[in-house]
């Protein structure tokens, strides 16, 4: 007879029951997944090329896209039974995002491209300034964790920055106000290649230690083995079979 | 940083189409306004053309016609009044000040008025204003002429030059009483009403000219000489018999029904008496198309410049997507998109409309005189009325409807994009 654990398990990061998006009801789907579990702090690897309906699976996740059939709970919410508004604010608070390129808002400083979530959510602006005092103290701070610690850097234009650079900042944004999901949207395609893996290290460093759940989409190979788990796309969503 | 500073610097980021937005709102707002301002002021010189004046009087026949050639100059009176019902007229209780007119000659195109030193005295238009003399005098010699300020400009005339008065309102070289020269002695400041077209004479010089003239035309031999009929002046016989209209002022403007209804009964002559204010205003009623289509040509205006704004926004969509969905990243609502284009196409609209007022008070600061040389119209440089108010009130929402419509397509598009960065 098997002993019923003591301790329950902790609950999932992301759970996805049963998921099925179309775009239009008279179409076919473009995403069906069973069944997927993301534990809290795990390092997910997610490979798809485009067409596999990784960009839809992101926008679910995140709240930008409604869950019509199906269930979908990240941190224990219901965002399945949320209206556009509420998985609005839910992705303000809770989630961290990086974009393959042109991250940043080229008309303001890197420190007002890295506090800008702070600006839509209280509770990352909160935990920001318990951490840091001040909102640009926290951004600074993180941004030395990215190697990007000099001042003359940060009185510069955000469009004359680096590619490498930009990434960093958004990555700096993203982990600002300690959000519990960072999703990276092929962050590393536009890099250099023998600069990829460093910025992989450097984002698994901040998640370890902010306790982030971390679901990095990419077709890039060569980055697979470093994380926990990879889940193939195509094998994951019915619809791309 | 609240969303309104994210507005700005993104509004900064595109200075230089903002600006030319900025500009083009702003001048057309200008000419919108200025064409209100300049409406009303034509109309208000119009219905004031002869201000002051309560009643005009003439030979019995239509009102239109007796205010178009007693004001205007233009037409003639089918019948002129006896000098027996001007006295009477004048001699009427509640009458203070009577002008008489005699029209009948002219100079060169322009009409020839015979009046008496009560018309420089009691004459009045616009707001109140009265007549001034750039230059010389009024008549004080027989054959003293005052040039309103249009005859001296067009014609080169100045003071003490000669000038022929011709019969009628031809100019054929037979009509003309060449025997009878007069002389410059006054030129008039520019008003902006009939004045400036008429040559002014005394009404004895009219007679003078015309002793002879009885048949309508010169019978020879029998005229007398100007130095003949300066005297002739002197001993009073040249006191008209008949002349064309009057103009009245009434002791108290209560009275005027009552002297109107007076003179429209006068049993020795066929009169009539009309209100100037009430005859310019059906008239302008008539006429005043033109200034409600400057107007609608204004207000087009403005709706092209505004236009302009909605194709600057739209456009700027397109290149603000990736902006889009890098703020919906951090947490925007699609609410929040569609606020940053209103507040911007709300703020370019008001500082839009600010800046045409200050540059229609620009405008007016600067050339306002020389408007009112050249037109005799006087802008006022008041703060703006109710009309104009409520066209900057209609200019500020149109720019609303604007912002709303570029703020849903931005709302649709950021639905749509999603997270999708376009590049």
């Amino acid at each position: 007879m098997t002993a019923a654990p003591l301790i329950p398990p902790a609950p999932a990061a992301i759970a996805i029951r049963d998921l099925r998006f179309r775009w239009r009801a008279d179409l076919p789907p473009v995403l069906a997944i069973d069944s997927l579990d993301i534990q809290p702090g795990e390092r997910i690897f997610i490979e798809g090329p485009s067409g596999s309906g990784k960009t839809t699976l992101l926008g679910l996740l995140s709240g930008v896209l409604p869950v019509v059939n199906g269930t979908l709970t990240v941190l224990d919410q219901p965002l399945h039974r949320l209206g556009a508004v509420d998985r609005d604010h839910f992705r303000a608070d809770h989630v961290g995002y990086v974009f393959q390129m042109f991250n940043l808002i080229p008309y303001l400083s890197m420190l007002d491209n890295v506090t800008l979530p702070c600006r839509f959510s209280r509770r990352r602006r909160a935990r920001a300034l318990a951490r840091g005092g001040s909102l640009n103290a926290e951004a600074v701070r993180l941004l030395g964790h990215l190697d990007l610690d000099d001042p003359g850097l940060r009185a510069r234009p955000v469009t004359e920055l680096s590619v490498g650079q930009q990434q960093r900042v958004a990555a700096a944004r993203a982990l600002m106000g300690a959000p519990e999901i960072l999703i990276a949207d092929e962050p590393t395609s536009a890099l250099d290649a023998d600069r990829r893996a460093g910025f992989v290290e450097l984002l698994f460093r901040e998640c370890r230690e902010a306790g982030l759940t971390l679901v990095f989409v990419s077709h890039d190979a060569s980055l697979e083995g470093l994380f926990d788990r990879t889940l193939r796309l195509a094998e994951l969503n019915r619809a791309a079979a | 940083m609240p969303i309104v500073i994210l507005a700005w610097k993104s509004l900064l980021n595109r200075r230089f189409t903002a600006l030319l937005t900025l500009l083009s709102i702003a001048f057309s707002v200008t000419l919108l306004i200025g064409v209100e301002r300049l409406r009303g002021e034509v109309r208000e010189g119009f219905t004031n053309t002869v201000s002051g004046t309560d009643l005009i009087v003439g030979a019995r026949g239509g009102q239109i016609n007796l205010l178009l050639y007693a004001v205007f100059r233009i037409g003639n009176a089918t019948n002129n009044i006896s000098w027996e019902s001007y006295q009477a007229i004048t001699n009427l209780p509640k009458v203070a000040w009577t002008i008489p007119l005699s029209l009948g000659d002219s100079h060169r195109g322009f009409r020839v008025l015979g009046t008496t030193p009560a018309y420089f005295e009691h004459y009045r238009y616009a707001r109140d204003r009265g007549l001034t003399l750039a230059q010389g005098e009024p008549f004080a010699d027989l054959y003293d002429a005052v040039l309103g300020s249009e005859v001296a400009r067009t014609l080169g005339y100045r003071l003490g030059d000669p000038i022929i008065i011709a019969h009628g309102t031809g100019d054929v070289s037979f009509a003309r009483h060449t025997d009878k020269p007069f002389r410059v002695s006054g030129i008039l400041a520019p008003t902006g009403t009939p004045v400036d077209r008429t040559v002014h004479v005394s009404l004895a010089a009219i007679e003078a000219i015309h002793v002879g003239w009885e048949s309508g035309a010169a019978a020879p031999g029998r005229s007398p000489d100007a130095a003949q009929t300066r005297e002739l002046a002197a001993t009073g016989a040249l006191t008209p018999k008949a002349i064309t209209a009057v103009l009245v002022g009434l002791k108290s403007r209560i009275a005027t029904f009552q002297v109107q209804r007076a003179v429209n009964d006068y049993p020795e002559e066929p009169l009539l008496a009309i209100l100037p204010g009430v005859a310019l205003a059906d008239l302008w009623s008539l006429i005043g198309i033109g200034e409600r289509a400057l107007l609608a040509v204004s207000a087009a205006v403005v709706v092209v410049g505004l236009f302009g704004m909605l194709t600057a926004l739209l456009t700027s969509l397109n290149e603000r997507r990736r902006e889009m969905a890098i703020l919906r990243s951090v947490g925007a609502r699609p609410a929040h998109v569609l606020a940053l284009i209103l507040g911007e196409a709300v703020f370019l609209t008001l500082v839009g409309a600010l800046l045409g007022v200050a540059l229609l008070y620009g405008v007016l600061l600067l050339g306002g005189p020389l408007i009112t040389d050249r037109l005799g119209l006087f802008i006022g440089m008041g703060p703006p009325s109710a009309a104009e108010g409520l066209l900057l009130a209609a200019v500020v929402a149109a720019g609303i409807l604007v912002g709303l419509i570029a703020g849903y397509r931005a709302y649709r598009l950021s639905l749509s994009d999603g997270l999708l960065i376009r590049v």
